[in-house]
């Protein structure tokens, strides 16, 4: 069986980064395996044509493959070579990858270290039961984005959305730009789940009604989608009688939300986090499996790509220290619980070393849209190591809070088991 | 014009049976079906049971049909490597009242010849079903009932059929039948068809053909009825190992929990009558309703795991048993008619059936001597999830298409799907090839690779995007460029 130092499953965004940052921290190139199942690196970016990528990274705006092309410009600096066309088909809890590819055919490879970059995908029509009948014209609207961006065709001209989660927002512009016309985006919720900017610029600036509360109850016509009918929820988020509208078009597109893509990862036996359906991981984005570790989408889906590269960038470290030998042992683990108001956090563990040098930040996600709160990380004992107000919060952007090396000495100092991340409603 | 011996009109599992018992024989077959693939409507759509048998009425045409097709369902699926895999099925009662119906149900297999057949304790059927409900009595089990891919198994069987050649027409939806001397001219207002006999397995649609064929009052009449069912997510698979029935009504067999032969979980059907025969549309009601049937059997099962619904149409007739027989006013015709369940788990009996009948009308068949028995003439191609771990590495240095993946969910590549365009009933559309390979009925539903499939199929096809379907008619995918130009002019 060959064997390498370092295996990259993913070629995306959160894959190069990871690569990239395991060659600045003392890795050979020629020992690293970045597997990427598309015919060229860049993941997902390359059909996000649209600008908005990089504010945080680079300090200007670029498009979804100008930002990829940044890493895979990096990539190649550095020397890495990505495998493209290679599909990874299982992994084992002791580091054995399975892929297949028309170049290198079917192949088992072991490694030191393997980082999971696989990336996420859409929720679909089926998992959320919508009844009617199954004609053409039903498309996740990543699906329609690829149509549009990759192939050049447009998947419809009248089209309902349903569902507010960023690509749709994004899709319902670049439908309208090249067209079509989007009569409605739907969400259940009453709130959107896409971020603030994207409502404004890609459905305030068209005139598209964003109807909250709303969702698709039923889908007309046999050959071809012919109507959507939509009605509103009550809070327990059924249909209520009598609100029905139907609308007469040719598309439903689906932002109905991601799921991290972790067949895999569930196959070696990693184990997942109920919230995220991402792997369960510590600071370094190392899963309970050592040596496997995790990063962008597979471990949490994200808002934006910059936080991708900076949490790749992380386990990229974490995995060549590992290879190097460097890792130092940990003096003390600490969970990190979710409290009042908090949907999850990342990572939901700290391995503290004996002697922490570097701050950790959690990242998290809040359960519902609040007003006036206070972002507030306790220890066990119930006082407060950190603490933030902040004026709204809302499901659609992740928070984190900062923990300082001194405090995390001092919860292993203190033997402290838990901590937890949670909201405090402020007065008035 | 070629004059065939036998036209079937329709090609569910009644018509494909059909097709594939007489490419046995020496005649010439010709197979018609309105939609683009065969398999598309009661066949596609049901519970994937191969029955046992003990349901019908004794000394009836569907007890006889079922329990035979329920034994050479299995050799079928031997010969042309579909999985048809012996789970077993419990009916379970809740009372008394449904204990005796199962005295009944046994008594009645017994009579059936149905093999194997016990009715079993509170006790004996939660060690087999450790799921079941609480609630649970008892169950009659019967051993020999299997589940299958009904439409891959009739697939399997047409394109045996066809390497056998028989030569299939689709998108032919009959709308004239005429006859000079011994030959019927069968048309879909544009193509022509002829043949001396003439087989009516149009399904839900079959009383029509009937009349279209020239029949007079013709005794039977469909009553399409739909069930609507889930599929749930493979983590649910395991939940149930075999077949669980509820005790049956007048309705129908009620709602069923049942693995899949693919691993996941079914549930349904629910069944009410309805207007339009090609109506199948999922109802806010009807998913509950089944839901609700089904957390009779399981409590546990959660309908969160559900990956998406669908509905069959059957063709209920009014009367109890199958209509199969030979024409009482045109020669040389045979119907079979109101062929509901058990019609897929009789499907290879009903085909030698009506092969018989044909016989009894006239037409010679003897056995051919060069009849190959598999889908393919060099065998049974297998598809890259099914190989070994050796057989994919071969695979892939044979031909690299086997080693990009298409479908990930699924694990389908390139060539696999290219193997299903060049077969002997060419898979040209999304749906054609999504039930011959599983490409985009994983998780992800086609979320990724449906756009990759249809690049595919245009590029094999040598058509531009717009022109390829989910599956016929008017099921486009994408828009022609030229009118994406006009917005922008």
């Amino acid at each position: 069986m060959r064997h390498v130092k370092l295996i990259v499953v993913g070629g995306g965004p959160a894959g190069l980064a990871a690569a990239v940052s395991a060659v600045k921290n003392g890795i050979d190139p020629k020992d690293i395996l970045v597997l990427e199942r598309d015919t060229e690196p860049g993941g997902i970016l390359n059909q996000c044509i649209h600008a908005g990528f990089g504010l945080h990274r680079f300090g200007e705006e670029l498009t979804g493959p100008e930002y990829a092309g940044r890493y895979i410009q990096m990539a190649e600096e550095a020397g890495i070579h990505i495998t493209v066309n290679a599909m990874v088909l299982s992994m084992t809890d002791n580091r054995e990858v399975t892929y297949v590819s028309p170049e290198s055919g079917y192949v088992t490879c072991s490694a030191d270290a393997v980082i999971l970059a696989m990336g996420c995908r859409e929720r679909t029509r089926g998992a959320l039961n919508i009844p009617g009948s199954r004609p053409a014209g039903i498309f996740t609207a990543g699906t329609a984005q690829r149509y549009v961006n990759i192939e050049g065709y447009m998947p419809g001209k009248r089209v309902v959305i349903l569902g507010s989660g960023d690509i749709g927002l994004i899709m319902a512009r670049r439908m309208t730009l090249e067209g079509a016309k989007v009569l409605c985006v739907c969400e259940l919720m009453p709130y959107s789940g896409g971020l603030a900017r994207n409502i404004v610029q890609c459905l305030d600036d068209f005139g598209i009604p964003l109807k909250l509360s709303h969702t698709v109850t039923e889908i007309h016509g046999k050959d071809r989608v012919e109507g959507i009918t939509v009605a509103a929820v009550d809070e327990n988020r059924n249909p209520i009688p009598g609100t029905e509208e139907t609308f007469e078009c040719d598309t439903l597109l689906l932002s109905v939300g991601l799921i991290p893509e972790n067949e895999v990862t569930r196959g070696a036996g990693v184990p997942l986090d109920r919230m995220t359906n991402g792997a369960v991981v510590n600071q370094n984005r190392e899963t309970a499996v050592p040596g496997i570790y995790a990063c962008g989408n597979v471990l949490h889906v994200h808002d934006l790509v910059d936080y991708v590269s900076e949490e790749a960038e992380i386990a990229g470290r974490a995995a060549a220290m590992r290879i190097l030998g460097k890792s130092g042992d940990t003096a003390h683990s600490v969970t990190v619980k979710t409290g009042f108001g908090v949907r999850y956090t990342v990572p939901e563990r700290l391995d503290i070393p004996a002697e922490p040098e570097e701050s950790v930040r959690i990242f998290f996600r809040v359960t519902d849209i609040y007003k006036k709160v206070r972002l507030v990380v306790r220890d066990a004992a119930g006082n407060v190591l950190v603490k933030r107000a902040k004026t709204a919060v809302a499901p659609g952007e992740m928070e984190s809070m900062e923990l300082k090396a001194d405090m995390l000495k001092a919860l292993a100092a203190d033997k402290c088991s838990e901590i937890t991340v949670e909201l405090e409603k402020m007065e008035g | 014009m070629k004059i065939y011996d036998v036209l079937i009109i329709g090609g569910g599992v009644t018509g494909v049976m059909t097709a594939r018992y007489l490419s046995t024989k020496t005649c010439s077959v010709a197979l018609c079906e309105a939609e683009c693939d065969v398999a598309m409507g009661a066949t596609r759509a049901n519970s994937a049971i191969v029955h046992a048998g003990y349901d019908a009425k004794p000394g009836t045409l569907k007890a006889r049909l079922n329990v035979r097709g329920n034994k050479l369902m299995k050799e079928l699926g031997a010969a042309l490597d579909v999985p048809v895999k012996e789970i077993g099925s419990h009916v379970i009662a809740f009372d008394d009242t449904d204990m005796k119906h199962l005295k009944g149900l046994y008594e009645k297999g017994i009579a059936n010849g149905v093999p194997g057949l016990r009715i079993i304790d509170r006790d004996e059927l939660r060690a087999m079903e450790p799921n079941v409900s609480e609630e649970a009595v008892g169950s009659l089990w019967a051993p020999s009932t299997a589940i299958t891919c009904p439409y891959g198994i009739t697939i399997a069987a047409a394109e045996n059929a066809a390497t056998n050649g028989v030569e299939f027409y689709f998108n032919f939806r009959v709308t004239d039948v005429s006859s000079v001397g011994e030959i019927y001219y069968v048309t879909d207002g544009e193509e022509t068809i002829a043949a001396r006999y003439i087989v009516n397995c149009a399904g839900v649609h079959s009383a029509e053909i009937a009349e279209i064929l020239g029949e007079h009052d013709f005794p039977i009449e469909i009553i399409p009825r739909r069930g609507e069912y889930i599929v749930m997510d493979k983590i649910c698979g395991k939940m149930a190992n075999s077949t669980l029935f509820v005790t049956p009504s007048e309705r129908g067999k009620g709602i069923l929990v049942s693995p899949t032969v693919d691993g996941n979980l079914l549930i349904g059907p629910n069944a009410y009558p309805i207007d339009d025969a090609d109506d199948t549309s999922t109802t806010q009601m009807g998913l509950r309703e089944i839901t609700e049937g089904a957390h009779r059997i399981m409590p546990t099962v959660d309908t969160r795991n559900a990956i998406t619904s669908f509905s069959g149409v059957r063709p209920t007739p009014n009367i109890y048993d199958f209509y199969i027989k030979a024409s009482e006013q045109m020669p040389r015709v045979i119907h079979a008619v109101g062929v509901e369940s058990p019609g897929f788990a009789s499907g290879p009996a009903t085909g030698e059936y009506i092969a018989e009948l044909l016989q009894d009308s006239g037409l010679v068949l003897e056995d051919k001597t060069d009849y190959i028995p598999t889908r393919r003439a060099d065998g049974n191609h297998k598809h890259f999830n099914e190989m070994t771990d050796e057989e994919r590495a071969e695979a892939v240095r044979k031909n690299p298409a086997y080693g990009k993946i298409v479908c990930r969910c699924e694990t389908i590549t390139e060539g696999d799907l290219l193997d299903c365009m060049d077969s002997p009933i060419p898979a040209v559309t999304i749906d054609m090839l999504k039930s011959r390979t599983r490409a985009g009925m994983g998780r992800c539903q086609g979320g990724f690779c449906s756009p990759r499939v249809a690049v595919l199929i245009a590029e094999h096809e040598k058509m531009t995007l717009d022109k390829v379907t989910k599956r016929g008619g008017d099921s486009w995918l994408v828009l022609p460029k030229e009118n994406d130009k006009k917005g922008g002019e």
